[in-house]
């Protein structure tokens, strides 16, 4: 196992430190739900990279000797998907009315108004 | 017949009741079937811990197919215990519900809070009961989700705020334990709790293993909202409507720490957990700040609902330093502390919605002569705040005394002192209320008369929860023992 080793867990890690930051540092709420979501992709490609078997193929039973990719991940990371979506869904929502009653969607400008009130 | 599927149908029940409430669609015959539903759902409870007392932990295969391939679901003391609490604070603060909510949330969106609801309740029970780590995960986001939408339903917009920042800890939260049992179904190749524990053990000073126990702990506590991480939980309680407020305030952060219990003592191991990754101390320490800060904090607030709020995160506190002896002892005073503080903040909780209701504020400015003008709400708040402290009679005594007997057969008796500072703390925030109820003149033209009975005999009904438990400590101490022995692996 050379460098770049198994390269899949560095990107991983890249794009769920990325998608963090992004949520930390960022003060427009839609951005904040972009970067969620990348941090949350990040753990997706995590799992799917682990299901990996080295020269496997899909679980698909044919003649002969074959070596599988473990399906489990994959069938995992579908649900995460879905529960993913509902969050960006609802998240999404959330900020829109927070446009309508704020005006704005921008973490300072909302402090402001509900500091001042 | 019915009795081996009690277990699927806990979780089952609420699940398909939901879109009926969306399909039913007036309001009326929703609350009717979310009432009857909540009422099904505890008596289920009962029945479950009834069973798993008389005749040890029950394991129901879903769909039938044998674990560890297949999702199982699991009753042992422990959770039945939690399951047993979840569902009675979701009956209870059902049965108030109605009036309340037609006064904050508005008559035209009732039916949705009703699905919501029993979705909530749902990821709850179905987060507590289930066997699958990876199942935790999905029923945490069912629960998570539908308190988003139920917090965002009040009044103040600063409740959408509140709401948004909720989902972003709690998605970041519930992402780590995701990671987590990914790190640890790699290491083990299962998802089944049971399993998992049996293949844990043998790895020994892995790698994976470690990463996944940190990133499964980190993540609930967030969710459990220990200090520090509690940031999200006083707006969101303090903003949410009063009904929701009662109902997360005293179930949700319980059930995160129930799935922290589980992650230490069942899937890790006490050893693991608390020998190889030292959690004891660090636990104490965020414990006890949790307690004397969440406390300190408390006293300075004008809102109170976000004043119980901060308490809320001191009383975490408490649970955790119970945990954190990882004794018998200490893990009963926690496990404890969840059943009683479920009691307590919901009587507390539900009393200021009643306040609300007349008089359309929880500020201490609005209490001032709430004594003579609410009498029955008030004495529910005060008998809420004696639990709170601690005071004899009360179940807030029993969980503190078990915690400081806990703390003096660990040999850590300087604990105690923490104990009865963070108690002086809550007599203070506690006795601004009073004096201001009963020691101050009611504002000119101040609303007066009592909240609708409804509302009244559930309050009540948690208020002498309060005291009956604060006496007769045979059950709730006795299930609580056997888990924290079950836990530990000393017991049956």
């Amino acid at each position: 196992m050379e460098w770049p080793g198994l390269y899949n867990y560095w990107i991983v890690i890249f794009l769920m430190m990325a998608g963090l930051y992004m949520v930390i540092a960022r003060a427009n709420l839609v951005k904040k739900m972009v970067g969620l979501g990348v941090f949350q992709a990040a753990v997706f490609i995590f799992y799917l990279t682990m299901g990996k078997v080295a020269g496997g193929t899909a679980p698909i039973i044919i003649p002969g000797d074959q070596v599988y990719s473990n399906p489990l991940p994959h069938v995992l990371i579908l649900t995460a998907i879905v529960v993913g979506v509902a969050t960006l869904a609802l998240g999404l929502a959330l900020i829109v009315r927070i446009k309508e009653v704020y005006g704005s969607i921008e973490e300072d400008e909302i402090d402001e108004q509900e500091n001042a009130a | 017949m019915i009795t081996p599927h009690l277990p699927a149908l806990q979780v089952v029940v609420p699940l398909l009741s939901a879109p009926l409430c969306v399909l039913l669609a007036k309001a009326r015959l929703a609350y009717a079937l979310t009432l009857v539903v909540c009422w099904i759902a505890f008596a289920i409870s009962v029945l479950l811990l009834i069973q798993v007392m008389d005749g040890g932990a029950i394991s129901y295969q879903m769909g039938g197919w044998a674990p560890p391939w297949g999702i199982e679901l699991v009753v042992d003391p422990v959770n039945a215990y939690v399951l047993l609490i979840v569902s009675a604070i979701g009956a209870l603060v059902i049965t108030y519900a109605k009036p309340s909510l037609v006064h904050e949330i508005g008559s035209g969106r009732e039916t949705l809070f009703y699905t919501s609801y029993l979705l909530c309740l749902t990821g709850l029970l179905g987060v507590t009961i289930t066997g699958d780590a990876f199942n935790i995960f999905v029923f945490l986001e069912v629960s998570s989700l539908s308190s988003y939408v139920l917090i965002s339903l009040g009044q103040d917009r600063r409740a959408l705020t509140a709401s948004f920042r909720y989902l972003i800890f709690g998605t970041i939260g519930a992402t780590f334990f995701l990671i987590g049992v990914g790190l640890i179904y790699q290491a083990t190749g299962t998802l089944n709790i049971a399993d998992m524990a049996n293949r844990v053990a043998p790895l020994g000073e892995s790698r994976t293993v470690q990463a996944a126990f940190a990133f499964m702990a980190i993540g609930l506590a967030l969710k459990a909202a220990l200090f520090p991480l509690h940031a999200w939980l006083p707006n969101a309680y303090a903003f949410a409507p009063s009904v929701v407020t009662a109902f997360l305030a005293a179930t949700a952060t319980k059930v995160s720490i129930y799935v922290l219990i589980r992650t230490y003592f069942t899937i890790f191991g006490p050893e693991f957990s608390f020998e190889v990754m030292a959690l004891g101390p660090i636990l104490m320490v965020l414990a006890i700040s949790a307690m004397l800060i969440g406390s300190t904090i408390a006293i300075f607030q004008d809102d109170i609902k976000r004043l119980l709020a901060y308490s809320s995160v001191a009383q975490i506190g408490y649970m955790m330093l119970g945990i954190a002896f990882a004794t018998v002892l200490g893990v009963t005073g926690g496990m404890l502390h969840m059943f009683n503080h479920a009691l307590m903040k919901g009587a507390l909780f539900l009393a200021l919605g009643c306040m609300f209701y007349r008089t359309g504020s929880v500020s201490i400015e609005a209490m001032r002569g709430l004594g003579q003008r609410m009498p029955w709400t008030m004495a529910a708040i005060v008998a809420g705040g004696l639990s709170l402290i601690g005071v004899p009679l009360t179940v807030g005594f029993v969980s503190k005394w078990y915690l400081l007997l806990a703390a003096i057969d660990s040999g850590m008796w300087w604990i105690s002192i923490f104990i009865l500072v963070a108690s002086l703390l809550a007599i203070i925030y506690v006795w601004r209320l009073v004096e201001a109820a009963y020691l101050s003149p009611s504002p000119e033209n101040a609303p007066s008369g009592e909240a609708p009975l409804i509302m009244l005999i559930p309050t009540w009904v948690l208020v002498l929860a309060n005291f009956y438990f604060g006496v007769d400590t045979r059950v709730s101490v006795g299930v609580a023992t056997r888990a924290a022995e079950f836990l530990l692996g000393t017991g049956s």
